[in-house]
């Protein structure tokens, strides 16, 4: 199953030091934060008290008065008349009539220093009119919830549904109701999961520069170029190609650096400044209180079981909020919830539901773990209750190639029987456990993602490579892609240098999001580099006086065919490069496509925990994951996703949580409070990789960055059972309630 | 604002005592640098007081109990083997804090002097009966430290006083405590409860103690009829039932984002009862 197993590959496969890892080490990388330029402004951000509150009045004037102040804007330095989700990223970044949560930014400065600006934004003076706000998911959609926004529902929306429902869902196929009745055990739940952060080490910045005949510059921490040109110019109502955004190195992102949050404010107070550059660079608290976290949910879930395990009927509905605006996951969190199941009967309802809170982003395989969380929790009480074992149940029930999804699609090549095997045969699964301790395990699913993409490689005159790419590295994406190219070159690792561009240098490049990278920008390196292989033949072929067909590339050469083609010895890919301006000038390739042929990917977590019966903490002893790679490029960094993937998952199922007051102010905005596991909290995760390769693509990439966040949930929460008796069904896990659980049975 | 960095404590005092708008100490600089950055304070006068002889010692008093300056960072309290056989439950209270950089500039009175019921460092020095010496415009004196917080952030100093030393008593024989904190993760984080057992024990008995919690009340709390519990048992299991029951009954705590009454009640009878028994350990040579 190792990768060392596939010898047809020279690089693939193996483990070289990171391009980025010198850099980064020595503290050289450039961050958002760490980009300046002549003449640059320092912009502060007024961000409201309040959940909810009308904006009666704002007065600028002592901060435009202070010296050093070069720029105030509010919303009305904006322009009117957007619609859709361009109103919602533009009432997002600045609020217009009310403020929509804690956080909600209001005003903002520009002046010649960060301590003039941040006094300029304490002299505004707003007036605010406190309007009810309402927090959780479920109170939102009482009948006396306060309205968030009146007429956000769009068509999906049956009448009659509470005000605050904005999009509806219902899918499914077969009859849940003779699935249950077909059943021997029927057991139904409801599970609530609380909104989590990323938790990138690096905030938000940015430096933007726009003057008045509309062109602009933007530097910034993201995980899409384009995506931040495209919404900073809707927002501005700017023409797109006008705005040219360079990414800097990422201090991470999960998803939540996809979107735009503050960056067209340092543009537009670039604008107001006469074109100066402004520096917008985010404090820990504005990323918890005003940058997106995941959804919160509410799920209720029923399953139908035989006693040998089989799965008869299976039913979803959930509930997320996404924060003041539409786009909570619930529509992935309903596909992804039995993903893993082969069902004859299966339905699901979803709601997405408004509430007084940021505006939640993507979140490593968005929606997926919530869904996990009630769906592998149920099905590891029945398991238990039926007395069948739970990693035979999940074979029993596997889907396999051909098999019908439980959202709807066929699937075509995956790996969830070899991943479940792998599983069974770990050591982990014979350690005996002591007093006080419980294993769990879940399964766990994500789509994987193809997406525009773009990318141009050419050949230097040394018969060197570079490769440029418009997917910021985010997860060792760089390694990878220089491993392909050069694997498909012929060529050493280190003649290949991959780069991450600017806007201005390719075609449009969605984010590195939905575990895209590596499959897309590396499936479209590998096809650049074959068109960079076949002119270099045609080359060889014009030099030897032969047909181009005749002849073919091995080991970074180009070689005749064979001995009918003619006698040459092999020329060499720097022999070919060093004279490309007398033979037809530069060299290279480009590809762009929306790549077909993504390769979904199933993981398995298996856990051990002990829980300290007299105070409810939880301690994670031993922590394995099994997941399909496809085909592992860079083992290592596969390995590090699989990992951090654990990590967060461990921490949204332990403490992580935004802690509302009752006032709807968020209580814990720094890392003190907002509980992420620190190095000490965890074990060394323990990895296996499976190899099922993907057939759509040349080297078999499924992409792995988010699955594994999705099975840590259920798994600690089945670990907990098994170590105290007690059922969890709310996150986060903490010790107050596990402690209280275990009293309820009375332990 | 104005940086000041006297020499003596007396001029600390003067300064502070002169001082028109709002004054700050700076030693370790843990707690009120951080407030500044984050825009919670802005002094108009900020009065370093490392300058001050003797400010990073710990000296052997005549007593032979310990005399702590001000400016000792945690790191040097581990690092202190007298100390650390004496008092090891001050000692490891103080070294919860932060992180090792932290360590490397936190101190002692800095963490008494922030008025946090979740001080780690305050519920050992109460245990042990530590007094801090004050000095202020009209001389000095002394204070035991669980009358130094008076409520969340505020302390008994009164304008113009400041602490220049921590004295912690003569150890004595037969003697140990030990202090234990409970958080959610494994470090870098704040207490949600904290427990310290000070006991001196006769063969098996123990025939002194002091009981101090932490975040559990607005203040760190002496908690006499916890000690009172154990003094004269042998921390047999109906004594530390009992022991557990009364710190518990000590207890005023508050919900809040790091924990809920309940939690915190319950968890400082737990804390506590495994607080004494590592006391006993050490007072019976386990160095553990």
């Amino acid at each position: 199953m190792a990768k060392d197993e596939f010898k047809e590959f020279k690089l693939v496969g193996t483990r070289p030091d990171r391009p980025d890892g010198l850099d980064k080490v020595t503290g050289r990388a450039r961050y958002g934060a760490d980009i300046s330029a002549p003449g640059m402004l320092w912009a502060a951000v007024l961000r409201s008290p309040h959940a909810h509150a009308r904006i009666v009045k704002i007065d600028t004037s002592k901060a435009e008065a202070l010296t050093g102040v070069k720029a105030v804007i509010t919303r009305a330095d904006f322009p009117t008349g957007l619609t859709g989700e361009d109103w919602n990223l533009q009432e997002n970044t600045m609020a217009g009539e009310r403020a929509l949560y804690d956080g909600h930014a209001v005003a903002a400065v520009a002046a010649t220093s960060k301590l003039r600006a941040e006094e300029a934004v304490r002299l505004i003076e707003v007036e605010y009119e406190v309007l009810p706000h309402v927090i959780d998911v479920d109170d939102a959609i009482k009948p006396d919830a306060p309205v968030i926004r009146e007429g956000a529902a769009d068509a999906t929306v049956p009448e009659g549904m509470p005000p605050n429902v904005v999009r509806y869902m219902e899918f499914g196929r077969g009859d849940v109701e003779a699935g249950f009745a077909e059943a021997d055990l029927v057991m139904e739940k409801t599970y609530k999961t609380e909104a989590t952060h990323q938790g990138y080490i690096e905030p938000h910045a940015c430096m933007g520069q726009l003057g008045a005949d509309g062109k602009g510059e933007m530097w910034v921490c993201t995980q899409g170029q384009w995506f931040i040109r495209k919404m900073c110019t809707a927002v501005l109502g700017l023409e797109t190609a006008q705005l040219r955004v360079t990414p800097s190195e990422i201090g991470g992102g999960f998803g939540g650096k996809t979107t735009i949050f503050m960056e067209p404010l340092s543009l537009a107070l670039s604008k107001k400044a006469g074109g100066k550059p402004v520096k917008l660079v985010m404090s820990r608290s504005d990323v918890l209180r005003a940058t997106g976290p995941t959804a919160s949910a509410s799920m209720d879930v029923k399953i139908g079981m035989k006693k040998d395990g089989t799965i008869t009927g299976a039913r979803a509905e959930f509930r997320m909020q996404g924060g003041a605006f539409p786009g909570s996951p619930v529509d992935m969190a309903l596909y992804c919830a039995f993903a893993p199941y082969k069902l004859t009967n299966v339905e699901h309802v979803g709601y997405d539901v408004l509430a007084n809170r940021p505006k939640c982003a993507a979140y490593r395989a968005p929606g997926s773990p919530m869904g996990a969380f009630a769906v592998e929790s149920l099905l590891d009480e029945m398991c238990r209750e039926l007395d069948v074992d739970p990693l035979d149940m999940r074979l029993k029930n596997a889907v396999r190639e051909g098999d019908t999804a439980s959202y709807g699609p066929k699937y075509g090549s995956i790996g969830l029987v070899e991943t479940l095997e792998a599983t069974k045969a770990h050591p982990n699964l014979s350690i005996p456990l002591g007093p006080n301790q419980g294993r769990g395990i879940a399964a766990g699913y994500w789509f994987n993602h193809n997406g525009e993409t773009s990318v141009s490689m050419a050949i230097s005159e040394d018969g060197t490579a570079q490769v440029s790419v418009g997917t910021p590295d985010i997860g060792g994406s760089r390694a990878s892609i220089a491993l392909m190219t050069a694997e498909t070159l012929g060529i050493p690792y280190e003649d290949v240098r991959v780069n991450v561009v600017e806007t201005g240098a390719l075609g449009v490049n969605e984010p590195t999001h939905g575990s895209r990278a590596t499959f897309a920008s590396g499936k479209a390196a590998v096809i650049a580099a074959g068109h960079a292989i076949t002119e270099m033949c045609k080359r060889a072929a014009n030099e030897w006086g032969i047909d181009p067909e005749a002849v073919e590339w091995v080991d970074g050469a180009a070689q005749p065919a064979g001995d009918n083609a003619g006698k040459f010895p092999p020329m060499s890919i720097a022999e070919i490069a060093g004279k490309m301006g007398s033979t037809g000038g530069p060299i290279s390739g480009h590809h762009e496509s929306v790549p077909e042929g993504v390769g979904a990917s199933f993981g398995c977590h298996v856990v051990d925990v002990e829980v300290d019966p007299e105070t409810g903490r939880t301690t994670i002893l031993r922590y394995l994951v099994v997941q399909d790679a496809g085909r592992a490029i860079h083992p290592a960094y596969v390995e590090g996703q699989y990992q951090g993937g654990a990590a967060q998952g461990i921490g949204w199922a332990l403490n992580e949580a935004y802690i509302y007051g009752d006032d709807g102010r968020l209580q814990n905005t720094v890392f003190l409070d907002y509980r992420v596991p620190v190095a000490s909290d965890l074990p060394m995760i323990d990895t296996v990789i499976v190899e099922v390769p993907n057939p759509g693509h040349p080297y078999g990439v499924r992409g792995v960055g988010e699955t594994g966040i999705t099975p840590p949930l259920p798994a600690i929460a089945n670990a907990i059972q098994e170590a105290t008796g007690a059922r969890l069904c709310e996150l986060p896990m903490s010790p107050p309630k596990v402690l209280a659980a275990i009293k309820a049975k009375g332990g | 604002m104005r940086y000041h960095t006297p020499t003596t404590f007396e001029d600390a005092a003067q300064l502070a005592a002169q001082a028109k708008g709002l004054t700050r100490f700076l030693a370790g600089g843990t707690d009120v640098l951080v407030q500044l950055r984050a825009g919670m304070v802005q002094p108009d006068d900020l009065i370093d007081l490392k300058k001050i002889a003797g400010v990073s010692e710990i000296t052997r008093t005549d007593d032979g109990g310990w005399r702590i300056g001000v400016a000792v960072p945690g790191i040097a309290l581990g690092a202190h083997e007298g100390l650390c056989a004496d008092w090891p439950g001050v000692v490891e209270g103080m070294e919860l804090v932060g992180s090792t950089q932290i360590q490397g500039r936190a101190t002692l009175t800095g963490n008494l002097c922030n008025g946090s019921p979740a001080a780690d460092s305050v519920p050992g020095l109460v245990a042990a009966g530590a007094s801090v010496e004050i000095t202020g415009p009209g001389g000095t004196r002394t204070l035991p430290v669980e009358d130094v917080p008076v409520s969340p952030g505020k302390t008994a100093l009164k304008a113009g006083e400041l602490i220049s030393a921590i004295l912690l008593p003569p150890r004595g024989e037969n003697a140990g405590d030990a202090y234990l904190r409970f958080i959610p993760r494994t470090e870098m984080d704040i207490a949600v409860v904290g427990s310290a057992v000070s006991l001196r024990l006769d063969g098996d008995t123990v025939t002194e103690a002091r009981v101090a919690l932490g975040a559990v009340a607005p203040t760190v709390k002496l908690v006499p009829e916890a000690a009172d519990a154990i003094i004269g048992t042998t921390l047999d299991e109906p004594a530390l039932e009992a022991l557990a029951k009364v710190a518990s009954a000590a207890c005023s705590p508050i919900d809040d984002k790091r924990g809920t009454v309940a939690f915190r009640t319950e968890v400082a009878g737990v804390l506590t009862k495994r607080a004494a028994l590592i006391a006993k350990a050490r007072a019976k040579g386990d160095t553990a």
